[in-house]
């Protein structure tokens, strides 16, 4: 737990992005959460992301709910607006808020409980509409706030720090997402930074729902030897099937692929998405076919991570309604209020 | 026929419309009101329907009152008994010297004899059969042909149906054809076969001029369009769906692009109540005008978000077209059941404006009235309408516009003002009038703050410091004396005697206009105070001040309007009596005038 604010000095040799900011502009409030929580990670890897994107600050809209995970958008980027809402109801929100203005990045967070269970009818239809937003689930099986009772991402046969044995079958938010038609499916681990700041990024970036579930370990009530969310569970039974590499439209393509093992993948504003498959028979543009493998790997005890599903063709909230493009925020007073003159016509359905 | 014929009555009676719900007698019952408003006769309609698809009782109330009333008045005169199952009561429920039409294609029910009531039979079924194809056509021609039976009967020219049937069916002339031919088929057989005109009977008058005859729905819904909602959540519950219906119509029409296809409007329909409410805080959050219309059990659902609202400052525009509770109760009948979760909906010391519309007019007012108090106030604001108004057409004058109205977005910084500004402290009463000044996401970097329903200081930070968490909510007490001042004000008539008044609210309105005229007609002339928005305004104190017993008429059971009088002024409690209706049916005057007569008689004998 920090307990002492950093002082904001910014060191004259700190590096600057596209946008003339360092590393500490996007930095937010000290956490509160419990000295080497996971989520402070996930905090790190979003700061991080949108650093290195040149993000204008600005121009992010973080929403959340409520518990541990809800609070961390106050740890990120103070200069952002915020939304910290109701349990569970952040995807209401942020499919309002998206309504009026989809020109702005959305990053929710939640944490297992407000989506899987207080929010799952929400999380549900926020796939379901391919709401534009990057939604971030940081399990860690667990209520904190309330002292560790089970949540429903609790596996089978994992004990509670006080003994107890969950014997109900676990919620799984990938095969959640992939089931209701979710665009953009992925899962990480919030000890693997490597992994989880690309798909941030490629997250932020996709036309559509993004969902990353990330492993993050709950250093207080579910860390200890018989939890199957603990770090060294964890570390023990994860196994990328994919590694994503973002990559932004300025830049070339530096890494070294072997032909035949990358997929590219073109985002709508011209950046891309390389990814490198680990695991030869796995295909993350078959919905059908990754269901699959992930569940058999399930079932064997492994998490399969990285980016296990996208489309990037899937048609987002307002490309449904047919949305006008200006944001219905900015729209002028003529635009919206037909004058009197259409009053007659209107009202000679009435007389 | 030695029937008893009834008096000679023009222009002021109550045709009873009683069908099978399902068999599209609502249009046939329509058609015949608007034929009777177009002759400029004041009309006004009830619908009194089942919550079912088909199959079940349904009534139609058609009130001709020259003299304008709109309330019920709980008479019948003309009923027309089109469903079996209800025959015995139909009956019953005539006045005596009325009429029942009957479907006669069957031999007369032992039901169906009264002495005092003039039964006229029509094998209306028979008719359609040999006229019409199709079960369904038949079925639907049959209400179309008593139609044309009472244009005879009650002396309804005729080319006005003929209008109304080529307007209403103006893309399907096929469709108008077999229409008209089912009204000259009843229409014929009546001239045939009974006395026509009857005594009871329509002769033009000019008294609809200037006025259009609209549901409560549709007209909030066109205070939507005009006041420049852009997104509008919901989910689909009686009596309120009609109302986002009617929006996306007018949308479709005059939020489209007609080239493009593109529309300048998002309407999102919920997966529950407590959805739709958060995706309206997110977008007015985000500085859009969002709304959502509801009723009763979808209002207890969104409690939670609506004190979100209240303490984080969100603007909202909520309908609650109420319907009768508790629970589910009886969804397609009207009540003002709600006006205390309205008044202080959601856990905490919360407290809403709510606007109380009492016809289609004002429902249309208080819809754009609602977006500008909601913004201006940093709040969610309630319009409390009910089934009654919501779903009946109502005779109103026409709905005007003035185009020299600028919505009022409140106080809201831009990027110009945030530029010049040190810092911005969200909760921070700069004006001493309780609002402080919200910015909207992505403007400005200095403008960002954490919205959240947690304990917050004047600057928008995260507290559980006891001083900063009371000085928030003091001055949410000072934004409500405020809010007192911008809510419509009520109306006043009349200045009666000091010794008894009336005060009443929202649909009862017609009710009790006409229980005072008759009232006065005995002598008895109070004065009449209907309040249109809480907080109450400095007026309806002064009102119950003056004086000494203060009849309080609403249709609920608890006397809520009263309870909320006694919260929220300094009214001695004795001096409210509760007038109160509550059988799911909109109040006639009759309720009115009787509890009025009774407690005017033992207060004099006291």
């Amino acid at each position: 737990m920090s307990y002492m604010r950093k002082p904001k000095i910014v060191h004259p040799g700190l590096k600057k992005n596209a946008l003339g900011l360092t590393r500490r502009d996007y930095e937010g409030a000290m956490s509160t959460l419990c000295a080497g929580c996971g989520h402070d990670s996930i905090t790190a890897g979003i700061i991080q992301a949108c650093f290195e994107l040149s993000v204008e600050p600005h121009r992010v809209a973080k929403v959340s709910g409520i518990g541990c995970s809800s609070k961390t958008p106050a740890y990120f980027l103070s200069a952002s607006h915020g939304f910290n809402a109701v349990h569970g109801r952040m995807p209401a929100v942020a499919t309002g808020a998206n309504a009026a203005n989809p020109d702005l990045y959305y990053i929710g967070v939640s944490g297992d409980g407000d989506s899987l269970s207080i929010g799952l009818g929400q999380f549900c239809h926020a796939m379901r509409r391919n709401l534009d937003m990057l939604y971030i689930i940081e399990n860690n099986g667990v209520y904190g706030l309330t002292k560790g009772q089970f949540s429903a991402s609790a596996d089978v046969g994992t004990k509670a720090k006080k003994g107890e044995t969950n014997e109900q079958p676990p919620i799984d938010p990938v095969l959640t997402a992939l089931a209701l038609g979710s665009t953009f499916v992925a899962r990480s681990f919030s000890g693997d930074k490597e992994q989880l700041v690309p798909l941030i990024k490629a997250g932020l970036k996709h036309k559509g729902f993004a969902l990353i579930d990330v492993l993050s370990p709950c250093v207080t009530f579910n860390d200890h030897e018989d939890s199957t969310k603990s770090y060294a569970f964890t570390r023990q039974h994860y196994h990328p099937a994919l590694e994503a590499d973002f990559v932004q439209p300025a830049d070339e393509i530096m890494a070294d692929y072997d032909a035949g093992a990358a997929i590219e993948i073109d985002l709508h504003d011209g950046s891309r998405i390389m990814l490198r498959k680990t695991a030869p028979d796995y295909d993350a543009q078959n919905r059908g076919l990754a269901f699959a493998y992930i569940k058999d790997k399930l079932r064997l005890g492994e998490y399969l991570t990285g980016l296990l599903f996208v489309d990037e063709d899937g048609r987002d909230m307002h490309a449904v309604n047919q949305t006008v493009s200006q944001p219905l925020n900015s729209l002028d007073w003529d635009a919206v209020c037909p004058g009197s003159s259409a009053m007659p016509g209107i009202l000679s359905r009435y007389s | 026929m030695s029937k008893p014929q009834a008096a000679e009555r023009i222009n002021d009676f109550v045709i009873k419309l009683a069908n099978v719900n399902g068999t599209g007698s609502a249009s046939a019952n329509s058609l015949l009101m608007k034929s009777i408003f177009r002759m400029g006769v004041p009309v006004v309609g009830k619908n009194f329907f089942p919550s079912n698809i088909q199959g079940l009782p349904t009534w139609y109330e058609i009130r001709l009152s020259r003299d304008g009333h709109i309330s019920r008045s709980g008479d019948v005169d003309i009923m027309v008994a089109m469903n079996a199952e209800t025959y015995g009561r139909d009956l019953a429920e005539v006045s005596p010297g009325g009429v029942l039409i009957y479907d006669s294609t069957w031999p007369r029910s032992q039901e169906l004899i009264r002495e005092d009531v003039t039964i006229l039979g029509m094998p209306l079924a028979k008719m359609c059969n040999e006229n019409f194809d199709g079960v369904r056509g038949r079925i639907l021609m049959k209400n179309v042909a008593y139609v044309g039976a009472l244009v005879a009967l009650l002396n309804i020219e005729l080319d006005i149906i003929k209008d109304l049937l080529s307007e209403t069916f103006s893309s399907k002339p096929r469709l108008a054809e077999a229409n008209m031919k089912a009204i000259q088929l009843g229409y014929d057989y009546a001239l045939e076969h009974f006395q026509c005109p009857l005594p009871l009977r329509v002769s033009r008058m000019d008294k609809t001029a200037g006025h259009i005859m609209i549901d409560g729905n549709s007209a909030a819904a066109l205070g939507c369009l005009y006041a420049g909602a852009t997104v509008g959540a919901w989910y689909p519950i009686t009596p309120s769906t009609s109302l986002m219906d009617a929006f996306r119509t007018f949308c479709d029409q005059y939020r489209t692009d007609e080239e493009t296809g593109e529309r300048r409007f998002c309407v999102v329909q919920a997966e529950d109540e407590l959805a739709a409410i958060g995706m309206v805080l997110g977008a007015n959050w985000m500085g859009a005008r969002a709304f959502t219309p509801t009723s009763g059990p979808g209002v207890s659902l969104m409690s939670e978000f609506i004190g979100y609202g209240y303490y984080a400052e969100v603007p909202a525009v909520i309908f609650d077209v109420q319907r009768v509770g508790p629970s589910t109760g009886m969804p397609t009948r009207t009540q003002q059941c709600d006006i205390l979760l309205a008044a202080y909906c959601s856990h905490g010391d919360t407290r809403h404006p709510v606007l109380f519309p009492a016809d289609p007019h004002e429902c249309f007012e208080m819809a754009v009235k609602a977006f500008d108090l909601a913004e201006r106030l940093q709040t969610p604001v309630f319009v409390l309408s009910d089934l009654d108004i919501g779903m009946n057409d109502w005779m109103c004058p026409k709905l005007e516009w003035d185009d020299a109205y600028r919505w009022d977005r409140g106080k809201v910084l831009g990027r110009e003002e945030l530029e010049k500004m040190d810092h911005f402290w969200r909760y921070h009463d700069a004006d001493g009038d309780g609002i402080p000044y919200r910015t909207l996401p992505g403007v400005h970097p200095r403008g960002a703050y954490f919205t959240r329903g947690s304990g917050h200081n004047a600057r928008g930070a995260y507290t559980e410091d006891s001083d900063e968490y009371r000085e928030v909510m003091d001055r949410l007490t000072r934004k409500f004396a405020t809010a007192a001042e911008l809510v419509p004000g009520p109306v006043t008539i009349g200045n009666g005697r000091s010794d008894a008044a009336v005060l009443s609210v929202g649909s009862c309105d017609g009710a009790v206009r006409e229980a005072l005229s008759i009232l006065s007609a005995e002598g008895v002339n109070l004065s009449y105070m209907r309040v249109r928005a809480f907080p109450f305004s400095a007026e309806v104190q002064a009102f119950l001040d003056r004086h000494e017993r203060v009849f309080v008429v609403e249709q609920n059971r608890d006397a809520q309007l009263r309870t909320l009088l006694i919260a929220e002024t300094r009214v001695d409690p004795g001096k409210l009596v509760p007038v109160l209706h509550y059988d799911g049916l909109p109040i006639g005057s009759d309720c009115v005038v009787g509890a009025i007569r009774e407690a005017m008689a033992t207060g004099a004998a006291a």
